[in-house]
């Protein structure tokens, strides 16, 4: 039997062994309802008290400024829609990038949305948003960002890395000069997806200068549905969801407790490694794309060579498709992502390589590698063996040749 | 006794291996073909030595398939087909099953070639996942264009098919045709109907068409609008 090699750690990471032990009493002996007001409740309560305190604590924030989510999603969904609703009377421009992810993007969109007249569908939100492009390199620029504020810009988002291509952004610049121009105003906020960021970068939101950061379990090897966002004290947002007065009524409902603790674990672990882990991961990641670039023709690396995280790799093969190509590393046991429309259910491809200025086809060609915590030298070697032939074989059976000036 | 998930293999559109033990996207019969594709366009050969080509799709909508085929003029059988795809896993296997198919047993005649649907080639590859079918909708169509060819080619002219439809995205080649399919087989929405035809992915402009279209066949074929 051949490697299994997991190269799709941006998608989602192992729990790791010391989280799991951490959560396991949680689960068992240590079940009650925080809100229960007996010896059981009370553990779970202090439990969840002290997760916050240490999370608060790695973000230089207040314990009050932490609030728990069931995932990413939910809290740049809550961060966005819940911001700009509640401050509607203030003003009602957004502004965003075109290339972050989703869970931003479609919460902005729906926020613009008009809704059709008598169709009683969901909309009429009335908002406007900008959404600022990035550079070929996959990095958004301050300035570009600045140019679009307005006065009655209220909530800027910019992701601190991209999923796709793991492009760093230059989040404190940004926050700071939104802070300028902000000056003794209450807007615009500031939020960031530091989801893929978690492990790799500090996330001192004073440093940062952001009010509104989310980050979740399962990018950082703790465990899936559940996340956090950091809302800076004082900023008021709309609930998406109703029915009891857990996490101060913005975000009700019976606390994943379990969960809550392995965040905090995981993301404490995730933070005092990260900078030995960067340090084990680079030369991987260099190996990895030099290898390819060097031994495979008409390739190409999206995203900026070390403006990066550490862990991430996303080459675009040209003439191929990629969901091809991922099946048939597939079978050679090597995990991995595609930008391709196949996979996607919209049939759509990657939005974050065309907002590169790339064309469909260099899309459907792009793949993503992202190492994580088990990723070995051989590993990578195992990868550059098996790739260059898997390539050949499906260009030889593809009627594509990609205009030079894509790869060149 | 043990609550422990067990595997349940084969849902949502996905199939099984034969012995049921595994889940994957596709069938071995797909496997077989996309790992394995048949007749497939050598790099060194000669499109001299075939008498009709055919093109569908284009690398912006994520598929393009080009075909050349070698009809006998006499039997008018399909003598060989050979097939070039920028497109996935799907795409690959149910260009490879087309290309049996019409050569097998001493090659289809082109009228029997016609009468091929690409419901035939998804059971012979023993189904694809529902969002999968567009695919093999592709070599059908390029296996048609091709029939045409060879007849513009061979001077007769009586005997191409002008499809009695309306291309209504001119790059994947989806028809009014099509989108009714569709809708009869379920698609309701733009997106549903684009998840089975590819219609207006890249090339958005058409989508106000399609989405008249696909409220004129749900009022004929499901009554007055329904939510």
């Amino acid at each position: 039997m051949h490697r299994h090699v997991y190269l799709d750690h941006a998608a989602t990471t192992p729990l790791d062994s010391r989280v799991r032990e951490a959560m396991r009493p949680y689960e068992e002996e240590a079940f009650g309802n925080p809100s229960s007001f007996h010896t059981a409740g009370k553990r779970a309560k202090d439990a969840i008290d002290g997760a916050r305190k240490r999370i608060a604590d790695l973000l230089s924030a207040r314990p009050d400024e932490i609030l728990f989510t069931s995932g990413g999603t939910e809290s740049d969904n809550l961060a966005i829609l819940g911001f700009a609703r509640a401050h509607r009377e203030h003003g009602k421009h957004l502004i965003t990038t075109t290339f972050e992810h989703q869970a931003v993007l479609e919460a902005m969109t729906h926020l613009e949305k008009s809704g059709k007249a008598g169709s009683g569908s969901a909309g009429k939100e009335g908002f406007e948003v900008t959404r600022v492009s990035v550079d070929a390199q996959g990095l958004v620029d301050p300035e570009e960002v600045r140019r679009a504020l307005r006065s009655d810009t209220i909530l800027v988002s910019v992701m601190a890395a991209n999923n796709e291509i793991g492009t760093l952004q230059p989040i404190a610049e940004i926050g700071n000069l939104i802070r300028k121009e902000r000056g003794t105003r209450a807007y615009p906020v500031f939020h960031t997806d530091a989801c893929q960021a978690a492990g790799a970068i500090n996330l001192n939101v004073e440093k940062l200068h952001v009010d509104l950061l989310t980050f979740n379990g399962p990018k950082i090897y703790g465990p899936k549905g559940i996340g956090a966002l950091y809302v800076k004290r004082g900023l008021k947002l709309q609930p998406l969801q109703f029915g009891g007065a857990q996490e101060r009524g913005i975000r009700p409902g019976t606390e994943n407790v379990a969960g809550i603790i392995g965040l905090a674990a995981a993301f404490e672990i995730a933070q005092a490694e990260r900078e030995a882990e960067s340090a084990r991961l680079l030369p991987l990641r260099d190996r990895l794309i030099a290898g390819i670039l060097k031994h495979i023709p008409k390739t190409r690396l999206n995203g900026h060579p070390t403006k990066r995280l550490p862990n991430n790799v996303n080459i675009s093969f040209m003439d191929l498709e990629g969901e091809a190509l991922l099946l048939y590393l597939d079978a050679k046991g090597v995990y991995a992502s595609t930008g391709s429309a196949c996979t996607s259910a919209s049939l759509d491809p990657s939005h974050v390589i065309l907002a590169l200025g790339m064309p469909y086809e260099v899309a459907h060609g792009s793949m993503r590698f992202t190492l994580g915590h088990a990723t070995t030298e051989e590993d990578i070697d195992y990868v550059l063996e098996v790739l260059p032939p898997l390539v050949e074989k499906l260009r030889s059976i593809s009627p594509v040749r990609v205009d030079e000036k894509y790869f060149a | 006794m043990s609550y422990v998930q067990p595997s349940t293999p084969g849902t949502k559109g996905d199939v099984t291996t034969k012995n049921g033990t595994q889940s994957w996207f596709y069938t071995d019969t797909v496997k077989d073909h996309f790992f394995n594709p048949r007749n497939f366009m050598h790099e060194d050969a000669n499109s001299d030595d075939y008498n009709a080509v055919g093109k569908v799709g284009s690398p912006a909508c994520g598929d393009e398939l080009r075909v050349w085929m070698k009809v006998g003029p006499e039997t008018e059988k399909i003598l060989d087909f050979r097939w070039k795809t920028f497109g996935c896993g799907s795409a690959i296997a149910s260009t490879s099953m087309c290309s049996v198919m019409v050569t097998e047993n001493g090659g289809m005649t082109l009228t029997e070639a016609r009468g091929l649907k690409p419901q035939d080639i998804m059971e012979r590859l023993g189904g694809l996942p529902s969002r999968k079918f567009h695919c093999s909708v592709l070599c059908d169509k390029a296996l048609r264009d091709a029939i045409n060819d060879y007849y513009r080619r061979a001077g007769q002219f009586d005997k191409m098919i002008v499809e009695a439809t309306r291309v209504i995205d001119p790059v994947s080649k989806v028809t009014d045709h099509d989108i009714e399919e569709a809708v009869l087989e379920g698609a309701t929405t733009v997106e549903a109907v684009q998840a089975k035809t590819k219609v207006g992915v890249g090339n958005p402009s058409v989508l106000p068409a399609v989405e008249e279209l696909i409220r004129f066949y749900r009022e004929k074929y499901f009554g007055a609008e329904s939510k």
